[in-house]
């Protein structure tokens, strides 16, 4: 039963954000919207300020770019940031002056060319994940890498740009794509390699598309998680070309990085042996840390079998199948 | 700011703030369906579709959606009701406050693919948890959901 003839005002509390608003929830005299009044414009300001100090994100105006140079102009003011899938600036902290949002510009597609594959900063993962050319390109290791972050809602709203602006540490795509010959396009900056890319500090240019140019090669990815859909431990990516492997190790917890060249350890071809000594290596030439989901001694561990198991599946079908317990991708 | 969108094929004109929230604009307008969840992006509680593809209400700015097209489970009343009649048979409603987004991503699947195997349903709602089953009874209800549809397609014929 709603209460009668009493002014009521929408709970305070929900203003705070539902963090808050939650342990306020059950209000023993439901009020229906209709007797509701809207909080105060004073009243709100009061509550954003209280939020600001609190330090939850609160965003005050919203601008949908109509061209990148706008868009990069806005971008140069400290308090204003672009938005990708929203997905990790959600769960950060602070006051945004503007949010600008990159939507309208057509930066959501993926095209494929004779020699390169060209993808807007705005394409989902999702996007990503289900487009055949590049799961024929990369033999499937382009899915493997994603079908693990989170679910299928969080893959429709991430993007492309997000994942590589930030340059986590944790990033199943920046391990992926470091495997590769790919490239970033800056507004300002220009073409950098993506390894060049990973290397700089954080800016205010913004992320136009990411270039994968095509090459004849083999690519496997794998990680390893302690339970599904959680961050990645360990991430590691090994692509073959020319009879050369490239290899990169991501989440240690820092950035992924691309190791140094060791393939001649492999020259006389691939098998358990030379698959073996090759991880060994790379076990050695990879830093690693510690965090909540593992120590640095765990990581180099993970890192040489994870190395191992890569090499040996770029090595043929029944070595794959060896290496992966039984299951091809 | 002013938006329009439509949801569950009805216009509605509103004024928010650059920071309110799908979830929070949606409920506002009596979708008590999107359920707020963990708010980090990985419960699937609040699961809608926009134009077309299922996303997280938690993590989508009200202002993204203008001019797009909102679906919550009230505007899909009849597809989930079928299915949502196999998970109570199958015991996979517990408190049943995982359902509205474990519904919704399931319709995204078999919109997407109508015959996914076991591998496919797993993978496809991973993002959708529930904190007081197995997922177990979700699979055989899915399983059921699909044995039955078939058996019906094979009668018409």
């Amino acid at each position: 039963m709603y209460k009668q003839n009493k002014i009521r005002y929408t709970p305070l509390w929900t203003a705070f954000g539902p963090s808050i608003s939650r342990f306020f929830s059950a209000d023993p005299e439901p009020v229906s919207p209709a007797e509701q009044k809207p909080i105060p414009l004073r009243l709100r300001r009061g509550i954003r300020m209280i939020r600001e100090v609190f330090k939850l994100l609160t965003i005050k105006d919203y601008c949908k770019a109509e061209s990148l140079a706008q868009a990069y102009e806005l971008n140069q003011k400290r308090s204003n940031r672009v938005m990708g899938g929203m997905l990790w600036l959600r769960t950060s902290r602070g006051a945004v002056s503007t949010i600008i949002d990159l939507s309208g510009l057509d930066l959501n597609r993926i095209r494929e060319g004779s020699g390169e594959f060209s993808i807007g900063c705005m394409t989902t993962l999702r996007e990503l994940e289900i487009h055949p050319g590049l799961h024929a390109y990369t033999e499937g290791a382009l899915r493997e890498s994603l079908k693990h972050i989170v679910g299928v809602q969080f893959r429709n709203l991430a993007t492309v740009g997000g994942s590589l602006f930030g340059r986590y540490g944790f990033s199943d795509v920046l391990t992926l794509f470091l495997a590769l010959d790919s490239y970033v396009e800056l507004y300002r900056g220009g073409v950098v390699p993506l390894e060049e890319f990973s290397r700089m500090k954080a800016d205010n240019d913004i992320l136009v598309r990411l270039i994968v140019k095509k090459h004849p090669c083999h690519t496997v990815y794998l990680s390893h998680r302690n339970t599904k859909t959680d961050f990645p431990t360990l991430t590691c990516a090994v692509s073959e070309q020319e009879g050369r492997c490239r290899t990169v190790i991501g989440a240690r917890p820092g950035r992924a990085i691309v190791l140094p060249e060791s393939s001649a350890v492999l020259a006389d071809g691939i098998n358990e042996e030379s698959a073996r000594a090759y991880a060994e290596k790379i076990r050695h030439l990879t830093p690693t840390g510690s965090n909540m989901r593992g120590s640095a001694a765990y990581r180099s561990h993970l890192t040489e079998v994870l190395t191992r198991r890569a090499v040996l599946a770029l090595g043929g079908n029944t070595l794959k199948e060896k290496a992966l317990g039984g299951k091809t991708r | 700011m002013k938006i329009i969108l439509w949801i569950n094929g009805r216009k509605v004109e509103d004024t928010v703030d650059a920071d309110t929230l799908l979830l929070d604009f949606l409920r506002n307008h009596g979708c008590a369906s999107v359920k707020r969840g963990c708010e980090t992006a990985h419960c699937g509680l609040c699961t809608v579709f926009l134009d077309g593809a299922p996303v997280l209400s938690c993590s989508v700015l009200a202002v993204r959606a203008d001019g797009r097209q909102v679906t919550t489970l009230e505007g899909l009343q009849e597809e989930a009701a079928e299915f949502g009649a196999f998970l109570a048979d199958q015991g996979a409603e517990q408190c049943g406050f995982c359902n509205p987004g474990l519904i919704m991503n399931t319709i995204a699947l078999l919109r997407e693919n109508p015959r996914p195997s076991d591998e496919e349903i797993k993978e496809y709602l991973a993002g959708n948890l529930c904190r007081c089953s197995g997922y177990e009874g979700q699979l055989r209800s899915i399983r059921a959901f699909l044995a039955c549809r078939d058996q019906k397609e094979e009668g018409v014929q």
